[in-house]
């Protein structure tokens, strides 16, 4: 049985035949990494949208702000995340017009997303991302993600992608429960690096958005220094050792 | 008020620019036993009065739990009440169930209002004949609100109403400055003594643990009920305050400057 849709639409046309849904992502970001602050949170991704091995859009965001203490950033298929974009910026503006001072918390934020992606998953019509909440609320931070399927948890460190596997081995040695919003951006920084070196999907143009008491601040892009003339890198496999490829 | 040519539909205005109908809604209201609504800056409690039809009959209950941070007081038609009760639970639920945090207040009154309002403007419905006093806290504080078949809601600091409510806001008015600072065993006490002006000159001569019922909600304090024996504590300050005029009236008697001992262990 196919994924997705299922039933036959009615009423003839060029589209006769079961309704076609999401498959597979075609467009994607790769990975999304956030650590949990004494005083903020921190995410990073880096700014490329990939076409399977093709490098296509490589410089486009993939954090968005949603509040002023919450701030989303997704890996997985790009359109999706530009209709979850859109979809949360209708929620706030909702919020704004029931004119009554109340604030979506940033928790409260995540919750709203996991049922959407919950939701489209009972319909098997997925929004086909990983999805990352940073925020800052009432002195303390959050961090949650939630995937395609829906499956969601709020931890101090939180990796999608690739950079679950190369990334959150590093993020959990790093991480101290006083670590600060600073040293966390440098610490996220090291990690990108890494997975640019070794991610086929990652570039080293990345952006970093921050939540503090202050509010969101969302970074430029900005390329990440690469160093390329490690002895063995350049020697290779002539020096004997095939490994260090 | 009086029948007018102008009274019979809902969806009719009177040249004063009047909709009888929606105030014969009120009347219903009117109609319902007591109820009182009082709030601190932490807690709100809120006492009813409970009628029964008859000897044999069970006092029916006012008291309804929303969800653990809000419940309702209700006065007039209690079918009405009971689809409002199912509509607030509802809606709090799927609050949170999208959210994951309670409903704040001010949104749980205003659906109630709003759904209120479309029974007051469609030639098919009729109002519903049910007011509520919702109490609740949420992460803005303790919350007193009055809603109305009309559609329109209010917030209080303390309200009643139902039957002889206005006996009840008298005395809420004398006092209700000190409310805030109040703790929520002062409160009750407040909650009780208005209640107990509503029946001053009614046939129930007196409040009891069967006919009187109050429940309290606040920080740290989910939606609490005490009703039948439980109530029994709460109706002593009555005795206290029995005691207190007793006193006053031996003092005028007697014209001494000592008061009785009474007066001193209220």
């Amino acid at each position: 049985m196919k994924i997705g849709g299922g039933h036959v639409r009615g009423g003839g046309g060029a589209a006769d035949g079961p309704v076609k849904v999401t498959q597979t992502p075609y467009v994607v970001g790769s990975s999304v990494l956030g650590v949990k602050c004494i005083d903020g949170v921190v995410i990073s991704s880096d700014t490329l949208a990939s076409y399977g091995s093709m490098a296509k859009f490589r410089k486009i965001s993939r954090i968005h702000k949603v509040s002023d203490a919450c701030v989303i950033g997704a890996g997985g298929e790009f359109s999706d995340f530009q209709e979850i974009k859109k979809t949360m910026d209708g929620v706030m503006i909702e919020q704004f017009c029931m004119d009554d001072g109340y604030v979506l918390t940033p928790s409260a934020i995540h919750q709203y997303l996991v049922r959407v992606m919950y939701g489209r998953r009972n319909k098997m019509d997925p929004l086909w991302n990983q999805v990352v909440m940073a925020g800052f609320h009432d002195g303390k931070a959050t961090l949650g993600m939630v995937d395609q399927v829906g499956s969601n948890f709020e931890s101090e460190v939180i990796a999608t992608g690739y950079g679950l596997y190369m990334g959150l081995p590093l993020l959990r040695n790093a991480y101290r429960p006083d670590i600060t919003v600073a040293e966390a951006k440098k610490l996220l920084e090291d990690i990108m690096r890494v997975l640019f070196y070794r991610d086929a999907r990652t570039s080293n143009s990345i952006q970093i958005a921050a939540v503090t008491k202050d509010g969101v601040e969302i970074s430029e892009f900005y390329d990440l220094e690469t160093k390329w003339d490690y002895q063995r890198f350049v020697d290779g496999a002539r020096s004997g050792d095939v490994s260090t490829w | 008020m009086f029948r007018n040519q102008y009274d019979t539909d809902i969806t009719t205005y009177s040249p004063q620019g009047r909709v009888h109908q929606i105030e014969y809604a009120m009347e219903a209201v009117k109609q319902g036993s007591a109820v009182v609504g009082l709030r601190s800056a932490t807690h709100v409690v809120l006492a009813t009065l409970k009628r029964s039809s008859s000897e044999l009959a069970s006092n029916q209950r006012k008291l309804f739990e929303i969800d653990s941070h809000v419940g309702i007081a209700i006065a007039g038609l209690t079918a009405d009440a009971r689809v409002l009760t199912r509509f607030m639970r509802a809606e709090c639920h799927n609050h949170q169930y999208v959210y994951e945090t309670p409903m704040p207040l001010s949104r749980l009154v205003l659906a109630v209002a709003d759904k209120s309002q479309v029974a007051t403007q469609r030639a098919s419905k009729r109002p519903f004949g049910v007011g509520l006093l919702v109490a609740g806290y949420d992460t803005t504080g303790a919350h007193l609100y009055q809603t109305c078949p009309s559609g329109n809601y209010f917030e209080y600091e303390a309200f009643a109403i139902g039957a002889r409510s206005q006996s009840a806001k008298t005395y809420l008015e004398k006092h209700f400055e000190s409310f805030a600072a109040l703790s929520l065993e002062e409160l009750c006490r407040h909650a009780i003594l208005a209640l107990q002006e509503t029946v001053a000159s009614s046939k129930d001569t007196e409040l009891t643990t069967r006919n009187t019922a109050l429940a309290f909600v606040g920080r740290d304090t989910p939606w609490t009920m005490v009703e039948d024996d439980s109530v029994e504590e709460y109706l002593l300050v009555l005795d206290a305050e029995d005691e207190l005029e007793e006193g006053d009236a031996d003092a005028a008697r007697q014209q001494t400057q000592q008061p009785p001992a009474a007066m001193d262990e209220s």
